[in-house]
């Protein structure tokens, strides 16, 4: 097998890529891990469920998303020409519902009633309880107490929705911990629940399943920029925090050599200060909610707290085929700081009149470093994984404004 | 066969029924930890199982949670405490059994962990996120070093999961009581003699029963179905309670007793 084959087979029966995934999880788990790969598997299979999942993906979320070219951020950096991937024009505003909408129509699968989630930001809460409420699941999300503090907004909005939204408040309250909770709550209720994860983390399937879920984006965006440019782009940009919509973009052009894959993390304070979220620029390997994949952690395997201004980086882990990508040399890592970030944040906002989330921002931060040094014909293509209606307060806040 | 074989074929031969009991290393801290323990042993327990303290332990409920924090506050490591049981193992002669999440292991190296230990006087090791699948290779060269892996069974396993666990099992299988995290519970769930007896079937080493044992009672029924019982959160509730040393000796004396008491009252 060559190296582009090798690069998309994966993961392989034991759900490893090269050394990293795989299911590190206590045996009562085992056995759901199991019968969801299974019925993951056989639903891919069937046309009735692909045909159901694009009846939603089109008539409810709004696929396809534009692939909108923003001429004046291009005019702006002098450089590259700058596309965007608007996932933020979903419903539910990010890419988050890709994964929710086929991951309820499994549980629907399953026969199971309910589904329970973590979140950082919330739009991947926000998600799951839409897709919940859609397919009349009961629905619970764990949210740190930290995040609940800094995304007021999407906190009512799943509350609306009616999920219950229940506060994790040990550790550092956030993202890691809110995921470490849900997975306690699935070892108890995993009889009658199904564990929607909302990144490309966790134990085999979940992975696998999660960018399968995600590629859309990056399969769209192949057949658009060929509509319009009649060729692929240069690059590929995109933020991870986990990495779900990164993965989403990228898994469809690995075997393309020639476009560079970039996932931007997050810098925090800075990568120097020991305060960030840069897993795979600073971590090392590791085995963190069920897999093995770079983390943040001390030398006696302690995880570390991540930071970020943006709730959604601030993870210590990330996927696991983000690291074995890595390890491949398929794909390079960035990162961006907080500061950059809100750069990022009102750069768009001001020239193209999208305000991005702040997870984004740190994406269209590192094209503002990168474009202007690129030719003119050259494309890059920037995942704007979601809208930052979320933020908003947040950003006004860091800005010295009282709303 | 390592001490934990022949501490559970005694048992066995003289029809009785083992307690293993969990804590927490480093909490309060790593000189308590050696004290609570002679205590233990000396209350009759069969077996000490000590957990390393990790920052994010997924199986386990709050109290283990919160005497993992403590652990850690306190600073205590994987280092640390191999170097306790070396002390502990000059005058102690119980098997010693370490619970730990992979990730400590991993980080430390797993062969330069496995010397290490056994070379300290450990036993066995429970490593709850490191499933058969995944431990192929650390079992191999963990029964090489004569360490045993011990292997969970949990409510929600197949019959297939069964046969595999009881193939690569080593000392004894663990069987998780309920479909949930370690914490303290009141009841013990009603299948619970059907899925032993099952695993008993396939297994032809002995099968303890953990998760939720906290009183006498759940002990003693959960000690008749199987060989034995494993107690934690019970245990490090009444040192999270008993900050005085002597009254925490005490409390712990007669809890230990009690369960002990309980399980030997059995035939």
């Amino acid at each position: 097998m060559d190296n582009k084959t090798k690069n998309i087979n994966l993961p392989d029966a034991r759900g490893h890529f090269g050394k990293f995934g795989g299911k590190y999880v206590i045996e009562t788990l085992m056995p759901a891990l199991e019968s969801l790969e299974k019925l993951y598997n056989e639903a891919r299979d069937d046309p009735k469920f692909q045909q159901d999942l694009k009846y939603y993906l089109n008539k409810y979320v709004g696929r396809p998303t534009p692939l909108y070219f923003a001429e004046r951020l291009t005019k702006h950096f002098g450089g590259a020409k700058v596309y965007l991937k608007r996932e933020d024009l979903n419903h539910t505003g990010a890419h988050k519902i890709n994964n929710t909408i086929g991951s309820a129509l499994l549980t629907v699968r399953m026969g199971k009633k309910r589904v329970i989630a973590e979140t950082g930001a919330g739009q991947h809460g926000v998600a799951t309880a839409t897709a919940a409420a859609l397919f009349g699941l009961k629905c619970d999300i764990f949210m740190g107490e930290e995040d609940i503090k800094r995304q007021s907004l999407n906190v009512f909005r799943m509350k609306l929705l009616g999920a219950q939204v229940i506060p994790v408040s040990a550790g550092t309250r956030t993202l890691k911990d809110a995921t470490s909770e849900a997975i306690r709550e699935w070892i108890t209720s995993v009889e009658t629940t199904h564990y929607i994860i909302g990144s490309v983390v966790g134990p085999h399937p979940y992975p696998m399943v999660v960018r399968n879920f995600q590629r859309i984006i990056g399969d769209e965006t192949i057949e658009q920029i060929m509509e319009v440019e009649k060729r692929s782009p240069d690059m590929c940009v995109a933020c991870v925090g986990g990495g779900s919509n990164a993965m989403g973009l990228f898994y469809p052009f690995i075997q393309d050599e020639k476009v560079k894959l970039v996932g931007v993390e997050a810098a925090g304070f800075g990568v120097e200060t020991g305060k960030h979220g840069a897993t795979l620029s600073h971590g090392s390997p590791g085995v963190l909610h069920g897999m093995m994949s770079y983390l943040l952690h001390d030398e006696d395997g302690q995880v570390q707290e991540a930071h970020s201004i943006s709730a959604g980086l601030d993870y210590p882990g990330v996927g696991c085929e983000h690291s074995y990508l890595k390890s491949t040399g398929r794909t390079q890592y960035e990162s961006i700081t907080d500061n950059e970030a809100l750069e990022g944040f009102k750069l768009l906002s001001n020239l193209e009149g999208i305000i991005p989330a702040l997870e984004t921002a740190h994406a269209i931060a590192h094209v503002a470093k990168v474009a202007p040094k690129m030719k003119k014909e050259e494309i890059i293509v920037v995942c704007l994984s979601g809208r930052g209606d979320k933020d908003v307060n947040q950003v006004a806040d860091r800005m010295g404004i009282n709303l | 066969m390592t001490r934990i074989g022949q501490c559970l074929d005694k048992l066995k031969v003289e029809n009785r029924k083992a307690l293993v009991a969990l804590i927490t290393a480093g909490d309060p801290d790593i000189e308590s930890t050696k004290n609570i323990f002679n205590v233990i042993d000396d209350s009759g327990a069969d077996i000490i199982e000590l957990g390393v303290p990790f920052s994010d332990p997924l199986a386990d409920g709050p109290v283990i949670q919160a005497s993992a924090l403590r652990a850690l506050k306190s600073g205590t490591t994987l280092k640390k405490i191999i170097a306790l049981i070396k002390t502990i193992r000059k005058n102690r002669n119980l098997p010693i059994i370490l619970m730990t999440s992979f990730n400590p292991v991993f980080v430390y190296g797993e062969n330069q962990f496995i010397e290490d230990v056994v070379s300290a006087g450990v036993d066995g090791v429970i490593i709850p996120d490191l499933p058969p699948e995944e431990a192929i290779e650390f079992s191999v060269k963990a029964e090489k070093q004569g360490l045993d892996m011990i292997h969970l069974l949990a409510p929600t396993s197949t019959d297939e999961r069964v046969q595999i666990v009881a193939k690569c099992a080593r000392g004894f299988i663990y069987y998780i009581s309920l479909t949930g995290t370690t914490g303290v519970r009141t009841e013990l769930s009603a299948d619970l003699f059907d899925k032993v007896s099952l695993i008993k079937q396939a297994a032809n080493i002995p099968v303890l029963v953990g998760f939720g044992i906290s009183t006498p009672e759940t002990a003693r029924d959960a000690a008749r179905v199987s060989d034995g019982v494993i107690v934690g959160s019970a245990i490090v509730n009444l040192i999270e309670k008993n900050s005085d040393p002597s009254q925490r000796s005490k409390s712990l004396s007669e809890f230990v007793g009690s369960i002990k008491q309980a399980i030997n009252e059995i035939n």
